[in-house]
Protein backbone atom coordinates (compact mmCIF):
# COMPACT_ATOMS: atom_id res chain seq x y z
CA UNK A 1 0.00 0.00 0.00
CA UNK A 2 1.59 3.35 -0.61
CA UNK A 3 1.09 5.61 1.95
CA UNK A 4 -0.82 9.02 1.15
CA UNK A 5 1.08 10.60 4.80
CA UNK A 6 4.58 10.35 5.44
CA UNK A 7 4.68 11.32 8.92
CA UNK A 8 1.71 11.51 11.47
CA UNK A 9 3.02 14.05 14.20
CA UNK A 10 1.24 12.45 17.15
CA UNK A 11 1.54 16.21 19.71
CA UNK A 12 -0.85 17.89 22.01
CA UNK A 13 1.00 21.02 21.67
CA UNK A 14 -0.44 23.42 18.93
CA UNK A 15 2.64 25.89 19.05
CA UNK A 16 4.71 23.11 18.24
CA UNK A 17 2.86 21.22 15.85
CA UNK A 18 2.30 23.67 13.57
CA UNK A 19 5.71 24.41 13.78
CA UNK A 20 6.52 20.70 13.25
CA UNK A 21 4.38 20.44 10.35
CA UNK A 22 5.61 23.64 8.89
CA UNK A 23 9.23 22.63 9.01
CA UNK A 24 7.96 19.27 7.02
CA UNK A 25 5.79 20.46 4.39
CA UNK A 26 9.03 22.56 3.44
CA UNK A 27 10.58 19.61 2.61
CA UNK A 28 7.73 18.17 0.82
CA UNK A 29 7.08 15.63 3.29
CA UNK A 30 2.86 15.35 3.96
CA UNK A 31 2.60 15.77 7.20
CA UNK A 32 -1.12 15.21 9.60
CA UNK A 33 -1.01 15.53 13.07
CA UNK A 34 -3.22 13.86 16.02
CA UNK A 35 -3.59 15.29 20.00
CA UNK A 36 -4.10 12.90 22.33
CA UNK A 37 -2.79 9.51 23.26
CA UNK A 38 -6.12 7.59 23.75
CA UNK A 39 -7.18 7.04 19.59
CA UNK A 40 -3.64 7.40 18.27
CA UNK A 41 -3.16 3.64 17.41
CA UNK A 42 -7.03 3.82 15.31
CA UNK A 43 -5.22 6.94 13.84
CA UNK A 44 -1.67 5.57 12.67
CA UNK A 45 -3.96 2.48 11.79
CA UNK A 46 -6.19 4.48 9.22
CA UNK A 47 -3.69 6.91 7.91
CA UNK A 48 -0.77 4.37 7.79
CA UNK A 49 2.28 6.58 7.77
CA UNK A 50 5.48 5.80 7.00
CA UNK A 51 6.90 7.54 9.77
CA UNK A 52 5.58 8.26 13.53
CA UNK A 53 6.36 11.14 15.71
CA UNK A 54 5.69 10.39 18.86
CA UNK A 55 5.33 13.02 21.65
CA UNK A 56 6.21 11.68 25.35
CA UNK A 57 3.62 13.17 27.59
CA UNK A 58 -0.13 13.46 26.17
CA UNK A 59 -3.29 14.02 27.06
CA UNK A 60 -5.29 10.05 27.57
CA UNK A 61 -2.06 7.52 27.05
CA UNK A 62 0.65 9.05 27.19
CA UNK A 63 3.31 8.66 24.47
CA UNK A 64 5.00 5.28 26.01
CA UNK A 65 2.17 3.09 26.35
CA UNK A 66 1.11 4.60 22.73
CA UNK A 67 4.62 3.42 22.06
CA UNK A 68 4.32 -0.12 23.57
CA UNK A 69 1.18 -0.87 21.54
CA UNK A 70 2.54 -0.03 18.35
CA UNK A 71 5.37 -2.29 19.22
CA UNK A 72 2.93 -5.53 20.47
CA UNK A 73 1.06 -4.56 17.22
CA UNK A 74 1.61 -7.58 14.93
CA UNK A 75 0.62 -4.81 11.51
CA UNK A 76 2.18 -1.96 12.86
CA UNK A 77 5.68 -2.81 15.17
CA UNK A 78 8.23 -2.20 12.17
CA UNK A 79 6.70 1.16 11.64
CA UNK A 80 9.60 3.78 12.55
CA UNK A 81 8.74 6.19 15.41
CA UNK A 82 10.79 9.73 16.52
CA UNK A 83 10.41 9.54 19.80
CA UNK A 84 9.89 14.01 21.21
CA UNK A 85 11.05 13.87 24.95
CA UNK A 86 10.78 16.72 27.46
CA UNK A 87 12.52 15.02 30.32
CA UNK A 88 16.02 14.83 29.19
CA UNK A 89 17.37 11.39 28.03
CA UNK A 90 16.61 9.51 31.60
CA UNK A 91 13.98 6.73 31.63
CA UNK A 92 12.86 7.11 28.43
CA UNK A 93 10.96 4.09 26.79
CA UNK A 94 12.12 1.37 24.85
CA UNK A 95 11.40 0.87 20.93
CA UNK A 96 11.92 4.39 18.87
CA UNK A 97 14.28 4.29 16.63
CA UNK A 98 15.41 8.19 17.30
CA UNK A 99 14.84 10.50 20.51
CA UNK A 100 14.79 14.01 20.30
CA UNK A 101 15.24 16.16 23.24
CA UNK A 102 13.11 19.17 23.48
CA UNK A 103 13.59 21.88 23.20
CA UNK A 104 15.16 20.75 19.01
CA UNK A 105 16.88 22.76 16.42
CA UNK A 106 14.92 22.51 13.18
CA UNK A 107 18.12 20.93 11.50
CA UNK A 108 17.81 18.27 13.89
CA UNK A 109 14.12 17.36 13.33
CA UNK A 110 14.93 17.48 9.46
CA UNK A 111 18.19 15.29 10.13
CA UNK A 112 15.98 12.71 12.06
CA UNK A 113 13.19 12.64 9.68
CA UNK A 114 15.36 12.17 6.40
CA UNK A 115 17.08 9.48 8.20
CA UNK A 116 13.56 7.77 8.77
CA UNK A 117 11.97 7.97 5.79
CA UNK A 118 14.89 7.07 3.60
CA UNK B 1 12.00 46.45 69.87
CA UNK B 2 13.84 44.94 67.27
CA UNK B 3 13.04 42.63 64.44
CA UNK B 4 15.51 40.42 64.64
CA UNK B 5 16.59 37.97 67.73
CA UNK B 6 19.74 36.09 68.44
CA UNK B 7 18.24 33.04 69.19
CA UNK B 8 17.10 30.79 66.38
CA UNK B 9 13.44 29.98 65.83
CA UNK B 10 12.19 27.44 67.88
CA UNK B 11 10.05 24.72 66.52
CA UNK B 12 7.34 24.75 69.26
CA UNK B 13 4.21 22.51 68.66
CA UNK B 14 0.65 24.00 68.00
CA UNK B 15 1.86 27.43 68.95
CA UNK B 16 0.10 28.58 65.98
CA UNK B 17 -2.90 27.04 67.59
CA UNK B 18 -2.62 28.72 70.51
CA UNK B 19 -1.81 32.35 69.18
CA UNK B 20 -5.56 31.02 66.94
CA UNK B 21 -7.20 30.60 69.55
CA UNK B 22 -5.95 33.76 71.71
CA UNK B 23 -6.60 36.07 68.90
CA UNK B 24 -10.26 34.51 68.29
CA UNK B 25 -11.17 34.68 71.70
CA UNK B 26 -10.59 38.27 71.58
CA UNK B 27 -12.48 38.98 68.48
CA UNK B 28 -9.48 40.26 66.98
CA UNK B 29 -8.83 40.08 63.24
CA UNK B 30 -5.67 38.45 61.56
CA UNK B 31 -4.78 41.71 59.89
CA UNK B 32 -4.90 44.10 63.17
CA UNK B 33 -2.76 41.60 65.60
CA UNK B 34 -0.08 41.18 62.03
CA UNK B 35 0.05 44.67 62.21
CA UNK B 36 0.83 45.41 65.87
CA UNK B 37 3.17 42.45 65.68
CA UNK B 38 5.00 44.02 62.30
CA UNK B 39 4.32 40.65 59.80
CA UNK B 40 1.32 40.66 56.78
CA UNK B 41 -1.65 39.11 57.05
CA UNK B 42 -0.83 35.61 55.22
CA UNK B 43 2.48 34.85 57.41
CA UNK B 44 -0.25 35.40 60.46
CA UNK B 45 -2.19 32.88 58.96
CA UNK B 46 0.69 30.29 57.89
CA UNK B 47 1.89 30.52 61.42
CA UNK B 48 -1.48 30.39 62.93
CA UNK B 49 -1.90 26.67 61.13
CA UNK B 50 1.81 25.81 62.27
CA UNK B 51 3.21 26.06 59.36
CA UNK B 52 5.85 28.85 59.66
CA UNK B 53 8.23 28.61 63.20
CA UNK B 54 8.23 31.51 65.64
CA UNK B 55 11.03 32.98 66.98
CA UNK B 56 11.59 34.76 70.08
CA UNK B 57 11.13 38.24 68.65
CA UNK B 58 8.12 37.25 67.00
CA UNK B 59 6.73 35.28 69.52
CA UNK B 60 7.43 38.30 71.71
CA UNK B 61 5.42 41.08 69.52
CA UNK B 62 2.59 38.51 69.05
CA UNK B 63 2.31 38.02 72.68
CA UNK B 64 2.12 42.15 72.72
CA UNK B 65 -0.54 42.09 70.12
CA UNK B 66 -2.28 39.39 71.98
CA UNK B 67 -2.48 41.25 75.55
CA UNK B 68 -0.79 38.04 76.77
CA UNK B 69 2.80 37.29 78.16
CA UNK B 70 5.15 35.16 76.08
CA UNK B 71 5.75 32.79 78.47
CA UNK B 72 2.24 31.72 78.44
CA UNK B 73 1.59 32.18 75.08
CA UNK B 74 4.62 29.47 74.45
CA UNK B 75 3.22 27.23 77.13
CA UNK B 76 6.62 26.00 77.94
CA UNK B 77 5.51 24.50 81.31
CA UNK B 78 6.09 21.11 82.57
CA UNK B 79 2.83 19.41 80.87
CA UNK B 80 4.16 20.20 77.26
CA UNK B 81 7.63 19.32 78.21
CA UNK B 82 6.02 15.64 79.92
CA UNK B 83 4.00 15.54 76.00
CA UNK B 84 7.14 16.34 74.42
CA UNK B 85 9.40 13.58 76.33
CA UNK B 86 6.70 10.99 75.47
CA UNK B 87 7.56 11.76 71.73
CA UNK B 88 10.76 11.29 72.68
CA UNK B 89 10.27 8.01 74.35
CA UNK B 90 8.16 7.07 71.10
CA UNK B 91 10.71 7.75 68.70
CA UNK B 92 13.52 5.47 71.20
CA UNK B 93 10.77 2.69 70.92
CA UNK B 94 11.88 2.13 67.50
CA UNK B 95 15.65 1.95 68.26
CA UNK B 96 16.83 -1.13 69.24
CA UNK B 97 17.89 -1.97 73.03
CA UNK B 98 16.44 1.18 74.75
CA UNK B 99 13.82 1.01 76.94
CA UNK B 100 12.33 3.87 78.04
CA UNK B 101 10.50 4.14 81.85
CA UNK B 102 7.66 5.58 80.77
CA UNK B 103 6.21 5.50 84.34
CA UNK B 104 9.18 7.96 85.52
CA UNK B 105 8.39 10.71 83.02
CA UNK B 106 6.72 13.24 84.98
CA UNK B 107 9.87 12.49 87.50
CA UNK B 108 12.61 13.01 85.58
CA UNK B 109 11.12 16.27 83.94
CA UNK B 110 10.54 17.82 87.66
CA UNK B 111 13.95 16.31 88.57
CA UNK B 112 16.48 17.22 85.81
CA UNK B 113 14.32 20.02 84.05
CA UNK B 114 17.55 21.14 82.10
CA UNK B 115 18.03 17.74 80.74
CA UNK B 116 14.08 17.05 80.30
CA UNK B 117 14.23 19.96 77.89
CA UNK B 118 17.20 19.95 76.29
CA UNK B 119 15.97 15.78 75.09
CA UNK B 120 12.23 17.85 74.46
CA UNK B 121 13.88 20.30 72.39
CA UNK B 122 16.09 17.88 70.53
CA UNK B 123 13.34 15.59 69.65
CA UNK B 124 11.78 18.57 68.07
CA UNK B 125 14.27 19.58 66.17
CA UNK B 126 14.81 16.15 64.63
CA UNK B 127 11.14 15.80 63.81
CA UNK B 128 10.99 19.39 62.26
CA UNK B 129 13.84 18.25 60.36
CA UNK B 130 12.38 15.08 59.51
CA UNK B 131 9.36 16.84 57.91
CA UNK B 132 10.97 19.23 55.84
CA UNK B 133 13.04 16.30 54.31
CA UNK B 134 10.33 15.05 53.20
CA UNK B 135 8.23 17.72 52.16
CA UNK B 136 11.14 18.72 50.15
CA UNK B 137 11.96 15.25 49.08
CA UNK B 138 7.79 14.97 47.84
CA UNK B 139 8.30 18.12 46.06
CA UNK B 140 11.53 17.01 44.23
CA UNK B 141 10.13 13.84 43.02
CA UNK B 142 6.81 13.78 42.91
CA UNK B 143 5.39 17.51 43.08
CA UNK B 144 2.36 17.08 40.54
CA UNK B 145 2.99 21.30 40.61
CA UNK B 146 6.12 21.51 39.89
CA UNK B 147 6.75 18.38 37.17
CA UNK B 148 3.41 20.03 35.55
CA UNK B 149 4.92 23.87 35.58
CA UNK B 150 8.66 22.08 33.88
CA UNK B 151 6.96 20.49 31.45
CA UNK B 152 5.49 24.02 30.62
CA UNK B 153 8.64 25.50 30.73
CA UNK B 154 9.25 23.11 28.25
CA UNK B 155 6.92 22.95 26.25
CA UNK B 156 6.54 26.78 25.45
CA UNK B 157 10.58 26.81 25.32
CA UNK B 158 10.36 24.48 22.10
CA UNK B 159 7.29 26.22 20.40
CA UNK B 160 9.42 29.93 20.83
CA UNK B 161 12.94 27.74 19.58
CA UNK B 162 11.08 26.17 16.30
CA UNK B 163 9.00 28.84 15.24
CA UNK B 164 11.59 32.07 15.94
CA UNK B 165 13.94 29.66 13.54
CA UNK B 166 11.74 28.97 11.25
CA UNK B 167 11.27 32.94 10.64
CA UNK B 168 14.49 33.64 10.50
CA UNK B 169 15.36 30.54 8.29
CA UNK B 170 12.47 31.19 5.45
CA UNK B 171 12.94 34.93 4.39
CA UNK B 172 10.37 34.33 1.64
CA UNK B 173 7.86 32.91 4.12
CA UNK B 174 3.77 33.80 3.05
CA UNK B 175 2.56 36.52 4.77
CA UNK B 176 -0.56 33.95 6.19
CA UNK B 177 2.20 32.05 8.11
CA UNK B 178 4.39 34.68 9.08
CA UNK B 179 1.43 36.10 10.63
CA UNK B 180 0.38 32.85 12.25
CA UNK B 181 3.86 32.30 13.46
CA UNK B 182 4.25 35.98 15.15
CA UNK B 183 1.21 35.31 16.96
CA UNK B 184 2.41 31.63 18.44
CA UNK B 185 5.48 33.50 19.36
CA UNK B 186 3.52 36.40 21.33
CA UNK B 187 1.13 33.84 22.83
CA UNK B 188 4.09 31.79 23.82
CA UNK B 189 6.38 34.08 25.13
CA UNK B 190 3.39 34.91 27.53
CA UNK B 191 2.93 31.72 28.44
CA UNK B 192 6.50 31.11 28.78
CA UNK B 193 6.74 34.65 30.83
CA UNK B 194 3.85 33.66 33.44
CA UNK B 195 5.07 29.93 34.31
CA UNK B 196 8.52 30.76 34.47
CA UNK B 197 7.38 33.73 37.14
CA UNK B 198 5.20 31.32 39.21
CA UNK B 199 8.07 28.44 39.04
CA UNK B 200 10.90 31.31 40.60
CA UNK B 201 8.35 32.50 43.04
CA UNK B 202 7.90 28.37 44.22
CA UNK B 203 11.68 27.65 44.23
CA UNK B 204 12.24 30.45 45.54
CA UNK B 205 9.95 29.45 48.54
CA UNK B 206 11.68 26.50 48.92
CA UNK B 207 14.65 29.13 51.09
CA UNK B 208 11.81 29.29 53.89
CA UNK B 209 11.87 27.72 56.79
CA UNK B 210 8.83 25.31 56.30
CA UNK B 211 7.14 24.45 53.11
CA UNK B 212 6.99 26.38 49.48
CA UNK B 213 3.87 28.23 48.60
CA UNK B 214 1.79 26.86 45.44
CA UNK B 215 -0.52 29.51 43.53
CA UNK B 216 -3.41 28.09 45.61
CA UNK B 217 -1.49 28.38 49.04
CA UNK B 218 -1.06 31.88 47.96
CA UNK B 219 -4.83 32.14 47.01
CA UNK B 220 -5.43 30.80 49.95
CA UNK B 221 -2.98 33.45 52.37
CA UNK B 222 -5.18 36.04 50.40
CA UNK B 223 -8.51 34.64 51.61
CA UNK B 224 -7.53 34.79 55.51
CA UNK B 225 -6.20 38.36 54.87
CA UNK B 226 -9.83 39.32 53.94
CA UNK B 227 -9.44 39.37 50.09
CA UNK B 228 -7.84 42.94 49.62
CA UNK B 229 -7.57 44.61 46.02
CA UNK B 230 -5.95 41.81 43.96
CA UNK B 231 -3.42 44.74 42.50
CA UNK B 232 -2.20 45.33 46.92
CA UNK B 233 -1.78 42.13 47.75
CA UNK B 234 1.41 41.08 48.46
CA UNK B 235 0.33 37.36 49.13
CA UNK B 236 -0.60 37.21 45.27
CA UNK B 237 3.41 36.56 44.69
CA UNK B 238 2.50 34.87 40.87
CA UNK B 239 0.72 35.52 38.33
CA UNK B 240 -1.14 31.65 38.36
CA UNK B 241 -2.21 32.75 41.57
CA UNK B 242 -4.08 36.23 40.56
CA UNK B 243 -5.81 34.42 37.56
CA UNK B 244 -7.13 31.90 40.37
CA UNK B 245 -7.96 34.63 42.47
CA UNK B 246 -10.04 36.89 39.38
CA UNK B 247 -11.85 33.48 39.12
CA UNK B 248 -12.98 32.99 42.67
CA UNK B 249 -13.95 36.76 42.91
CA UNK B 250 -16.20 36.36 40.26
CA UNK B 251 -18.07 33.35 40.95
CA UNK B 252 -18.37 34.59 44.46
CA UNK B 253 -19.98 37.65 42.72
CA UNK B 254 -22.26 35.55 40.63
CA UNK B 255 -23.42 33.75 43.89
CA UNK B 256 -24.44 37.56 45.37
CA UNK B 257 -25.85 37.97 42.39
CA UNK B 258 -27.76 35.03 42.99
CA UNK B 259 -28.72 35.28 46.43
CA UNK B 260 -27.80 39.05 47.81
CA UNK B 261 -26.06 39.37 51.18
CA UNK B 262 -29.25 41.36 52.39
CA UNK B 263 -31.70 38.35 51.86
CA UNK B 264 -29.41 36.46 53.21
CA UNK B 265 -28.80 38.18 56.46
CA UNK B 266 -32.73 38.90 56.75
CA UNK B 267 -33.38 35.22 56.27
CA UNK B 268 -30.83 34.09 59.10
CA UNK B 269 -32.06 36.48 61.51
CA UNK B 270 -35.44 35.51 61.03
CA UNK B 271 -35.35 32.08 61.00
CA UNK B 272 -34.82 31.59 64.71
CA UNK B 273 -33.50 28.34 65.64
CA UNK B 274 -33.97 27.05 62.43
CA UNK B 275 -31.51 29.45 61.33
CA UNK B 276 -29.12 26.51 62.34
CA UNK B 277 -30.31 24.00 59.59
CA UNK B 278 -28.99 25.29 55.96
CA UNK B 279 -32.12 22.90 54.39
CA UNK B 280 -34.68 25.21 56.52
CA UNK B 281 -32.62 28.38 54.96
CA UNK B 282 -32.66 27.26 51.78
CA UNK B 283 -36.59 26.99 51.73
CA UNK B 284 -37.07 29.88 53.48
CA UNK B 285 -34.97 31.97 50.39
CA UNK B 286 -36.66 29.43 47.78
CA UNK B 287 -32.73 29.06 46.47
CA UNK B 288 -30.29 25.83 46.06
CA UNK B 289 -29.22 24.24 48.78
CA UNK B 290 -25.52 24.25 47.19
CA UNK B 291 -26.05 28.28 46.64
CA UNK B 292 -27.25 28.46 50.44
CA UNK B 293 -24.08 26.65 51.49
CA UNK B 294 -21.71 28.79 50.15
CA UNK B 295 -23.52 32.06 50.74
CA UNK B 296 -23.49 31.08 54.53
CA UNK B 297 -19.68 30.37 53.88
CA UNK B 298 -18.51 33.31 52.61
CA UNK B 299 -20.71 35.73 54.60
CA UNK B 300 -20.72 34.15 57.67
CA UNK B 301 -23.82 36.46 58.93
CA UNK B 302 -24.61 36.18 62.79
CA UNK B 303 -24.50 32.17 63.83
CA UNK B 304 -22.82 31.43 61.16
CA UNK B 305 -20.01 33.47 61.85
CA UNK B 306 -17.12 30.74 62.95
CA UNK B 307 -18.26 28.70 59.30
CA UNK B 308 -15.71 26.86 57.43
CA UNK B 309 -16.35 25.90 53.82
CA UNK B 310 -14.75 23.80 51.35
CA UNK B 311 -15.56 23.94 47.89
CA UNK B 312 -13.77 20.92 45.78
CA UNK B 313 -14.94 19.98 41.54
CA UNK B 314 -15.42 16.40 40.71
CA UNK B 315 -11.88 15.01 40.87
CA UNK B 316 -11.59 16.41 44.09
CA UNK B 317 -9.50 19.65 43.47
CA UNK B 318 -10.09 22.55 46.25
CA UNK B 319 -11.78 25.36 44.24
CA UNK B 320 -12.11 27.41 47.80
CA UNK B 321 -11.21 26.45 51.10
CA UNK B 322 -11.89 28.34 54.38
CA UNK B 323 -11.22 26.94 57.41
CA UNK B 324 -13.30 27.25 61.14
CA UNK B 325 -11.62 27.72 64.30
CA UNK B 326 -10.24 24.18 65.42
CA UNK B 327 -10.11 22.44 62.15
CA UNK B 328 -7.08 22.11 60.64
CA UNK B 329 -6.72 22.43 56.64
CA UNK B 330 -4.20 19.99 55.19
CA UNK B 331 -1.77 21.37 52.63
CA UNK B 332 -3.76 22.10 49.04
CA UNK B 333 -4.69 18.90 47.15
CA UNK B 334 -4.75 16.66 50.21
CA UNK B 335 -7.71 15.74 52.03
CA UNK B 336 -9.42 13.06 54.20
CA UNK B 337 -11.44 10.28 52.15
CA UNK B 338 -14.02 10.62 55.17
CA UNK B 339 -15.19 14.27 54.72
CA UNK B 340 -18.71 14.71 53.84
CA UNK B 341 -17.55 16.58 50.82
CA UNK B 342 -16.45 13.75 48.96
CA UNK B 343 -19.45 11.32 50.07
CA UNK B 344 -21.88 13.90 49.11
CA UNK B 345 -19.42 14.50 45.50
CA UNK B 346 -20.24 10.58 45.52
CA UNK B 347 -23.71 11.49 44.90
CA UNK B 348 -24.92 14.48 43.35
CA UNK B 349 -27.77 16.29 44.90
CA UNK B 350 -28.23 13.99 47.62
CA UNK B 351 -27.45 16.22 50.98
CA UNK B 352 -25.24 14.77 53.78
CA UNK B 353 -25.39 15.85 57.55
CA UNK B 354 -22.69 15.00 59.61
CA UNK B 355 -21.22 15.01 62.87
CA UNK B 356 -17.78 15.00 62.61
CA UNK B 357 -14.68 15.51 64.99
CA UNK B 358 -11.08 16.06 64.36
CA UNK B 359 -7.67 14.35 65.32
CA UNK B 360 -7.93 17.21 68.10
CA UNK B 361 -11.02 15.86 69.34
CA UNK B 362 -12.90 19.34 68.21
CA UNK B 363 -16.70 18.51 66.89
CA UNK B 364 -18.42 20.46 63.96
CA UNK B 365 -21.41 20.20 62.15
CA UNK B 366 -21.13 19.90 58.78
CA UNK B 367 -23.76 19.71 55.74
CA UNK B 368 -22.57 18.92 52.20
CA UNK B 369 -23.70 18.27 48.94
CA UNK B 370 -23.05 17.88 44.96
CA UNK B 371 -24.70 19.65 42.06
CA UNK B 372 -24.00 18.57 38.28
CA UNK B 373 -22.80 21.44 36.11
CA UNK B 374 -23.71 21.18 32.36
CA UNK B 375 -21.37 23.93 30.85
CA UNK B 376 -20.51 21.87 27.45
CA UNK B 377 -24.05 21.16 26.95
CA UNK B 378 -26.70 18.61 27.94
CA UNK B 379 -25.28 15.63 25.52
CA UNK B 380 -21.75 16.59 26.66
CA UNK B 381 -19.69 15.20 30.13
CA UNK B 382 -21.36 16.74 32.56
CA UNK B 383 -18.91 18.35 35.39
CA UNK B 384 -19.50 18.31 39.51
CA UNK B 385 -19.01 20.46 42.02
CA UNK B 386 -19.40 19.86 45.84
CA UNK B 387 -19.46 22.03 49.11
CA UNK B 388 -19.07 21.46 52.41
CA UNK B 389 -20.01 24.09 55.23
CA UNK B 390 -19.28 23.04 58.88
CA UNK B 391 -18.54 24.87 62.00
CA UNK B 392 -17.66 24.01 65.55
CA UNK B 393 -20.60 21.62 67.06
CA UNK B 394 -23.02 22.94 69.73
CA UNK B 395 -22.81 20.58 72.70
CA UNK B 396 -26.31 19.44 72.60
CA UNK B 397 -25.64 17.41 69.19
CA UNK B 398 -26.39 13.54 70.10
CA UNK B 399 -25.81 12.29 66.55
CA UNK B 400 -23.43 9.42 66.12
CA UNK B 401 -19.83 11.21 65.61
CA UNK B 402 -17.84 10.40 62.70
CA UNK B 403 -14.10 10.94 63.05
CA UNK B 404 -12.22 12.53 59.90
CA UNK B 405 -8.52 13.66 59.46
CA UNK B 406 -6.78 16.29 58.70
CA UNK B 407 -5.07 14.01 55.40
CA UNK B 408 -3.54 10.46 55.39
CA UNK B 409 0.31 11.66 55.99
CA UNK B 410 -0.54 13.74 58.74
CA UNK B 411 -3.61 11.67 60.50
CA UNK B 412 -2.84 9.36 63.46
CA UNK B 413 -6.17 7.58 63.30
CA UNK B 414 -5.04 3.70 63.44
CA UNK B 415 -7.17 1.20 61.66
CA UNK B 416 -9.14 3.67 59.32
CA UNK B 417 -10.87 2.36 56.83
CA UNK B 418 -10.35 5.54 54.33
CA UNK B 419 -6.53 5.61 54.85
CA UNK B 420 -4.42 5.50 51.45
CA UNK B 421 -1.10 6.15 52.21
CA UNK B 422 0.63 5.56 56.41
CA UNK B 423 0.99 8.82 58.14
CA UNK B 424 4.03 9.93 59.39
CA UNK B 425 3.05 10.40 62.98
CA UNK B 426 2.46 7.76 65.04
CA UNK B 427 -1.09 5.91 66.22
CA UNK B 428 -2.75 7.75 68.58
Amino acid sequence: MTATVDVLLIEDEPSIAEAVRFILSREGWRCEQWPEGNSALQRIRALAPRLVILDLMLPGRSGAEVLADLRADHALKGLPVLLLSARGLANLPQGADRILVKPFANDDLRAAVRELLG
Amino acid sequence: MTRSSPRPPVARPLIGTRIRERRLSLGRRQTEVAQRAEISAAYLNLIEHNRRPVGAGLLSRLAEALDIDATELASDHEEALVGALREAAARAADQRGITVELDQISEFAARFPGWASALAGATRRADALERRLVALSDRMTRDPYLLETLHEVQSAVTALRSTASILAETPEIEPEWRDRFHANLDSDSQRLSRTAQALVAYLDSFEDEVVPMSPQEEVEAWIAAGQPSIAEAAELASDAARVMAQDLLAAQERDRAALPDSALSAVVAEAGDTADDPAHIAARLGRPLELVLRRLGTLRPGPWAQAGLIVCDGSGAALFRHSAPGFELPRPGEGCALWPLFEALAQPQLPVARLIETTAGNRFAAWAVAERLLPMGIGAPALSRAQMLFRPSAGRDTRPVLGVGPACRICPRPGCPARHEPSILGPV
